[in-house]
């Protein structure tokens, strides 16, 4: 079923020219991205890189990069790169550090796990992993697999980034992960004749040519585009997708719910659906109808403010088949999330466009570690045990599990604003050591940064590996690793940790490490020698050993780890129509991975926890319906997290050139709203509501309604004064969204939907 | 002697100003230089209120050499390769002139 393509006429990995420059070819892995893997030539002389371009050899990219890789040598050159380990000598926040060496570093780490396991017992000790670099892929393996730890921490409120999708594509769809068909898999891509062009793609709250969201190439949406896939944009705001769409449903902020079960409603009433696909592959459909009902198309257009004609003319292109659903974080970032992925999922399934070509490609595995099906089995009888086998600590209970047990049965981190609770409560046990890596919470990913950062200061102690000193670096750290670009590592690519067909490459090691920086793979493997040193286990022997463990956990797939960084990029592709051969299923039985064996309209899972298994609408908590109280002081709805191409969350904001283009945090706000408030273009404002305020820049354009704002977030100030963090609490627009106000399970959270003001600063304020 | 040019399409210009960068890493060109730059049609909302108009025009500048070099050495103007929704073709003028009278609507040749 798996088959993996690679192009054999391509250029070798290394050549050389006349005048002693090697070319490399090779691929990105988060330098302002997730390790998504787009192609890059690097030009290296004397051992230094002296030019990055695209590889238009690259089966996906072609030679095509953003400006956060173009930026590439001003990043991994930057004055302020951390280049050795570093002690903290002054109080926490003083920004007084002594130069040590790494035996130095990471005895001081061993020596302070051991104290705390002894002390305080081993799920003392937290791990916080975020998105950045090489995303969340060594967060497990470094939790489980070295400290044994149960606390590993992915502390954004509701896990509310990919997490809540994935739970409605698992539990009612049967598949680790749903994405749009881009014929990234298929070897003659676009040309491919197994592959057919969607007539429709629903993009909803979400802006890939900005983010490459989740391991999606983009502008891969503009090459579907010009082959005449047409667009329907559910966002509140005109994006560019939304100028060029059939239809364009602005809707309120936070009313998806209500959206999503409108456009089922159309399609169930109208009989659009695939009723021979329904019969034969779905489970509760007349429960689903009858759900639908209950949301009439005028009714939800009063709710979401979107036309009913619109949602009508949308729903009707949408049963046309093929066609293809684009669904992004703004469906996580919602208490309503898992009703709005369901109701999604649902609207393509029973339209017959679940893994059909240019529908929606289900994958078949995954490889995340936090993922359930990855939980760690029973250790090897005559190994000595390591990680949780040695302290009996497999079956150990999750932080905020007992109060959201669902999370435990889809991604094995604690709970995110529970792990908040118990650093600062001591319950349900002691945390007191933190590993931080590939995240910068303090400036992005947590709600309330600034009660995050409080109590995570009065832990005994605390590491942070990154490339930069960021506020979560300077603000926290004890201990501080040097972490290495991509450019001076190895690193195994896949999309989406193969739970999607497309690119399966490398990115490879093309100059000696900057300093004595190390990755974080090299980093968990000194780790994991220091407290096993006579480990019998492969996988922790070198990162080409862990990339080949990684390798063999894919079932069907048969190559290794050399093989691809010689070939540098190829292709991997599933079979369509997965679940009419027996592909989905661990039994190898026809149909889904569900319960049923169908696809859940109702969803067992869902009833399983309590919960309603249908989709149903959840107002925003804090809209002006809900809450009119707060409606008279904070007459505006905010909106936050609309990308950029200049930035990957808090991250890039020490390149100059990335500054050039965007050069502070932004708030768009309507004209007509802004002439009643006496806000120019350009004019530095305040955004505030009853959680604080932060300081940002108005861009005055029509593309928000007149009560809603959309605020950048991620922001701080690396030029500016490390006294104050670089400024991060003036400028991190998480400090207006408020601690586990979550959605039913625990998932979501108001990050899309706030009440907030606009004013203006007056003078130096 | 023949001309040559750069031909944009602006219907999928998505802004990213990956050529702006793309060119100045080629020409070696400072901040505040460019060698191509993105310049916005800014979003409006069209007479029949639900339609937008939104448009980027690239608009290659006098820094501009067309990357003679990489393309006496087979390789595209820095510029059209790294276009991330490619829409920058290069090309004589007549061959381009051909090109834009395919597209129809939203083309623009430049000749630096």
């Amino acid at each position: 079923m798996l088959k993996v393509h690679f192009n054999e006429d391509a250029p070798p990995a290394v050549r050389e020219t006349g005048d002693g420059t090697v070319i490399y070819r090779t691929c990105a892995a988060g330098l302002g991205c997730h390790n998504q893997g787009c192609g890059l030539r690097v030009h290296v002389k004397d051992g230094v890189i002296r030019k990055v371009e695209g590889d238009p050899d690259h089966p996906i990219t072609k030679g095509r990069l953003c400006v956060r890789c173009l930026t590439a040598l001003e990043y991994i050159n930057h004055e302020d790169r951390l280049l050795h380990p570093l002690k903290r000598v002054g109080k926490r926040g003083e920004n007084k550090w002594e130069r040590i060496t790494w035996d130095e570093a990471l005895d001081a780490v061993v020596e302070k796990y051991r104290q705390t396991v002894e002390s305080y017992g081993v799920n003392a000790v937290a791990v916080l992993c975020g998105t950045g670099r090489e995303a969340s892929k060594y967060h497990h393996p470094l939790a489980f697999d070295v400290f044994g730890t149960q606390t590993v921490i992915h502390p954004n409120s509701g896990w509310s980034c990919i997490v809540p999708r994935k739970a409605m594509m698992r539990w009612a769809m049967g598949a680790p992960y749903i994405e749009i068909d881009n014929a990234a898999g298929l070897a003659g891509r676009y040309d491919d004749p197994a592959w057919e062009c969607p007539k429709y793609m629903l993009v909803w709250g979400r802006d890939p040519l900005r983010s490459n969201a989740d391991g999606l190439w983009g502008h891969s949406m503009i090459e579907m585009m010009k082959r005449g896939c047409k667009l329907i944009v559910a966002d509140p705001r005109v994006n560019w997708l939304a100028t060029r769409a059939e239809y364009h449903l602005q809707l309120r902020p936070g009313t998806d719910g209500a959206l999503a079960i409108g456009l089922l409603n159309v399609v169930i009433e109208e009989g659009l659906y695939d009723h021979d696909f329904v019969d034969r592959w779905t489970y509760g459909f007349d429960e689903l109808a009858r759900r639908c009902r209950e949301y009439p198309v005028e009714d939800v257009a009063r709710i979401t403010g979107v036309d009913p004609d619109d949602i009508r003319g949308a729903a009707r292109c949408l049963s046309e088949k093929p066609s293809t659903l684009s669904m992004g974080l703004a469906v996580d970032q919602n208490p309503n999330c898992l009703q709005i992925g369901h109701a999604l999922l649902s609207l393509f399934a029973i339209c017959g466009n679940m893994d059909i070509p240019g529908g929606c490609l289900m994958g078949a595995t995954s490889t995340f570690g936090g993922q359930v099906e990855n939980k760690p089995k029973g250790e090897d009888e005559d190994a000595e045990p390591e990680g949780l086998a040695k302290y009996d600590n497999t079956d150990t209970p999750m932080i905020g599990h007992d109060r959201y047990p669902a999370m435990g049965a889809l991604v094995m981190t604690a709970h995110p604003d529970a792990a908040l609770d118990a650093i600062e409560t001591g319950a349900p046990h002691p945390v007191k050591f933190a590993y931080i890596f590939n995240n910068n919470p303090i400036a992005c990913m947590v709600t309330q940064p600034k009660r995050w950062y409080e109590a995570l200061r009065k832990l005994d102690f605390i590491v942070v590996a990154d490339l930069f000193m960021t506020p979560t670096v300077l603000g926290l750290a004890d201990i501080v690793l040097p972490a290495s670009s991509y450019f001076e590592h190895d690193g195994l690519i896949s999309n989406n940790n193969f739970s999607q067909p497309g690119q399966l490459g490398s990115n490879i090691k093309v100059i000696p490490n900057m300093g004595e920086t190390k990755s974080d793979l090299e980093i968990i493997i000194e780790l994991h020698k220091r407290l096993y040193p006579r480990s019998a286990n492969v996988k922790y022997r070198s990162p080409e050993d862990y990339f080949n463990a990684e390798l063999s956990q894919v079932p069907g797939l048969d190559v290794s780890f050399s093989q691809i960084r010689e070939k540098v990029i190829g292709q991997y592709e599933l079979d369509y129509r997965k679940y009419e051969k027996g592909l989905l299923r661990p039994d190898g039985a026809v149909g889904f991975n569900t319960p049923t064996g169908r696809i859940e309209l109702y969803s067992t899972q869902l009833a399983r926890f309590g919960e309603d298994p249908l989709p149903y609408y959840l107002a925003p908590k804090y809209s002006k319906e809900e809450r009119p109280d707060l409606f008279e002081e904070y007459p505006l709805t905010m909106t936050t997290g609309a990308r950029r191409f200049t930035s990957f969350h808090s991250e890039n904001r020490q390149i100059k050139t990335l500054r050039e283009m965007h050069p502070w945090p932004t708030v768009q706000i309507n004209p007509t709203t802004a002439a009643g408030l006496g806000i120019d273009d350009g004019a530095w404002v305040w955004i505030e509501n009853h959680f604080g305020r932060v300081r940002m820049v108005a861009e005055v354009t029509p593309i928000v309604q007149e009560d809603v704002v959309s605020c950048d977030h991620g922001w701080w100030y690396p030029e500016g004064d490390p006294d104050s963090l670089y400024g991060v609490f003036e400028a991190n627009v998480s400090s207006l969204i408020p601690h586990e106000e979550n959605g039913p399970l625990g998932f979501g959270t108001h990050y899309k939907c706030m009440p907030c003001k606009v004013y203006r600063a007056q003078g130096g304020e | 002697m023949q001309s040559y040019g750069l031909l944009i399409d602006n219907r999928y210009c998505t802004g990213c100003r990956s050529c702006e960068v793309a060119c100045r890493n080629e020409r070696e060109l400072s901040l505040g230089q460019w060698g191509i730059k993105v310049l916005e049609l800014k979003p409006f909302k069209l007479a029949d209120g639900k339609h937008w108009e939104h448009r980027y025009v690239p608009v290659p500048t006098a820094e501009c050499d067309l990357c003679g070099e990489r393309v006496a050495s087979g390789e595209q103007p820095s510029c059209v390769m790294h276009c991330l929704a490619s829409v920058i073709e290069y090309g004589t003028l007549e061959d381009l002139a051909g090109i834009m009278a395919e597209k129809g609507e939203m083309t623009s040749i430049f000749i630096p």
